[in-house]
């Protein structure tokens, strides 16, 4: 391959590549998951669900994009136009940057950067302007409503975001997520692999970032800036056509994004879950633990029920930070332990961390119950 | 020469914005424009090779600080446009003084500078794990000093939103 081009374009050829790589893959990947979801919320519902159009609705995402694309793109008369149309933009075109640090397969991350986790978070701020831009512009209460909503949620969540990703990068020492990968390839007795997920610090870990990375991609249980009972739509409210599947695009790119994050950095990246597992490609283990974790955002979704916004603050500040700061303790420990030279070390060491983390969990929980605030009186709706 | 037009580039989203932020009527304008500003100021760290400094100002700047910015807009005046008011402030020419000082000072040291003697550049790549060694051996004061001054001034905030106007009762259901 190197050989066909000359080799001042090079760099340019291979990050060509990559881009054709990428996005063919995680747009597919958005279509297959909008279908996916439909049905099995329809599923779990007691529903069909889509099946009109293709064998069992399998066509359905074509049918839509269609629909999308030829609808009238309405924008309201008094809306600013430039920062109206500059939004669904601004929103979609960094998320494609963060899947080019994710190491989606063995040597397939299409750029290696130092600071990779660094990258993946500063490319994933800018959706909060995005949405702002969307709400402030389109000059309507609902969309306004509908944009704070969303930047509150946004700035408190990534706070335990980011700090349930640093006892990883503290434990592996590299900010670089192929370092991070290899990290978590090593086996123990018995084949079992080394992932982070399968110790104290690294299951509460990987709680943390999944709640936290549910709120950041504004999906169910805290689709509170897009309430539908609510605001209409949220932010999304004078929104149609293309601009508005260019929204979901973003959003759901964002949710694929993180889901390969969580992957990467506690379920062991691209490796098999036993070593004589080892044979199977190393994309397919990826893959499957992506569709996993995806399923499972459905699933919560098919589940629980909107928060409300004071709950949704609390919940990020009383209860996620508190925690993730104590699993940080949590994997201090941890490291520190991991040179002890005593038979009963292992045991003890499971025994102690378990404990730092779960007894703060259920204590935190107890107090918080018993303060919570009153029953909240309604200045204007009684 | 395509480092030149990479830089210009940059320059220039960095320069217009930082103007576009200052003459906007619409304070929300003003403040998407210094957004562009840090973004381009980014982009001019990453052409440096400083990837470290490049991300940390997205993630701030454009991240947080934009954020906050559009923030203090809205909760204070709403962002409403007054399309008969002057951008300019009548006593304008008070600031002419302070604005040559500063040109002043920023230009005397930049002439004072070593790196003015262009150096053959020794390549300077400074790895992630290298800063944060130094930022906790060397710099690890500076660095706990000024999280104390944060925390500190994240509590005052913290104070000073806590207390409440108390409003009237009023009767109205």
């Amino acid at each position: 391959m190197a050989g066909w081009f000359p080799t001042s374009v090079q760099p340019l050829v291979s990050a060509l590549l990559a881009i054709a790589c990428i996005m063919p893959l995680f747009g597919l990947c958005f279509a297959l998951t909008t279908i996916v979801e439909r049905k099995v919320l329809g599923r779990m519902q007691n529903r069909f669900g889509p099946n009109r159009v293709g064998p069992y609705g399998l066509l359905q995402p074509l049918a839509d994009g269609v629909k999308m694309l030829t609808k009238e793109d309405i924008v309201p008369f008094s809306a600013d136009k430039t920062l109206h149309f500059l939004a669904p933009l601004v929103l979609t075109v960094p998320v494609w940057l963060a899947f080019a640090v994710l190491p989606i397969g063995r040597n397939m991350s299409a750029i290696q950067l130092d600071a990779g986790i660094l990258f993946f978070f500063a490319v994933g701020s800018a959706s909060e302007l995005a949405v702002f831009m969307a709400g402030w512009s389109s000059q309507n209460k609902y969309s306004l409503v509908g944009a704070m909503r969303a930047i509150a949620q946004m700035i408190s969540y990534e706070v335990p975001l980011v700090l349930s990703v640093v006892p990883v990068l503290m434990l592996a020492g590299s900010l670089e997520l192929n370092d991070i990968v290899a990290a978590q390839g090593t086996y123990t007795i018995g084949g079992l692999a080394c992932w982070n997920v399968f110790t104290p610090w690294g299951f509460a870990g990987l709680m943390l970032f999944l709640i936290a990375a549910t709120a950041e991609s504004n999906r169910s249980p805290f689709d509170l800036p897009e309430g539908e009972s609510e605001i209409i739509a949220g932010f999304l409210t004078e929104y149609s056509g293309f601009k508005y599947a260019l929204f979901f695009l973003g959003e759901y790119l964002g949710l694929f994004a993180v889901t390969g994050l969580a992957v990467t950095l506690f379920l062991g990246g691209w490796h098999a879950p036993f070593q004589w597992l080892e044979w199977v490609p190393s994309w397919l283990w990826f893959a499957g633990k992506f569709g996993a974790l995806i399923f499972l955002f459905i699933w919560v979704r098919a589940t629980l029920p909107r928060l409300r916004l004071d709950q949704l603050l609390n919940y990020a500040w009383r209860f996620l930070v508190p925690l993730c700061l104590i699993n940080l303790l949590v994997a201090a420990v941890w490291y520190w332990s991991g040179t002890w030279k005593s038979p009963v070390a292992v045991p003890v060491r499971w025994l102690v961390c378990a404990a730092l983390i779960a007894l703060p969990y259920h204590g935190l929980a107890r107090i918080l119950r018993g303060a919570l605030p009153p029953p909240r009186k309604y200045s204007y709706a009684e | 020469m395509l480092n030149e037009i990479v830089f210009l580039l940059c320059a220039a989203v960095t320069l217009v914005g930082a103007v576009a932020a200052m003459m906007m009527r619409n304070l929300v304008h003003c403040a998407l424009c210094a957004a562009g500003a840090f973004a381009g100021l980014a982009a001019i760290y990453l052409q440096l090779d400083a990837e470290f400094v490049g991300f940390a100002q997205v993630l701030i700047y454009v991240g947080a600080i934009a954020i906050l910015i559009v923030f203090a807009v809205l909760l204070t005046r709403g962002g409403d446009v007054q399309p008969s008011a002057a951008t300019t402030s009548p006593s304008w020419w008070m600031g002419l003084p302070v604005g040559a000082l500063v040109v002043a000072c920023l230009i005397g040291s930049i002439m004072a500078s070593p790196r003015l003697l262009r150096l053959p550049s020794q390549n300077v790549h400074a790895p992630v794990k290298q800063i944060g060694e130094r930022l906790m051996n060397q710099f690890v004061m500076p660095l706990e000093t000024v999280g104390l001054l944060l925390t500190a001034a994240l509590l005052g905030a913290v104070v000073i939103g806590l207390r409440e106007p108390r409003k009237p009762e009023s009767n109205a259901p």
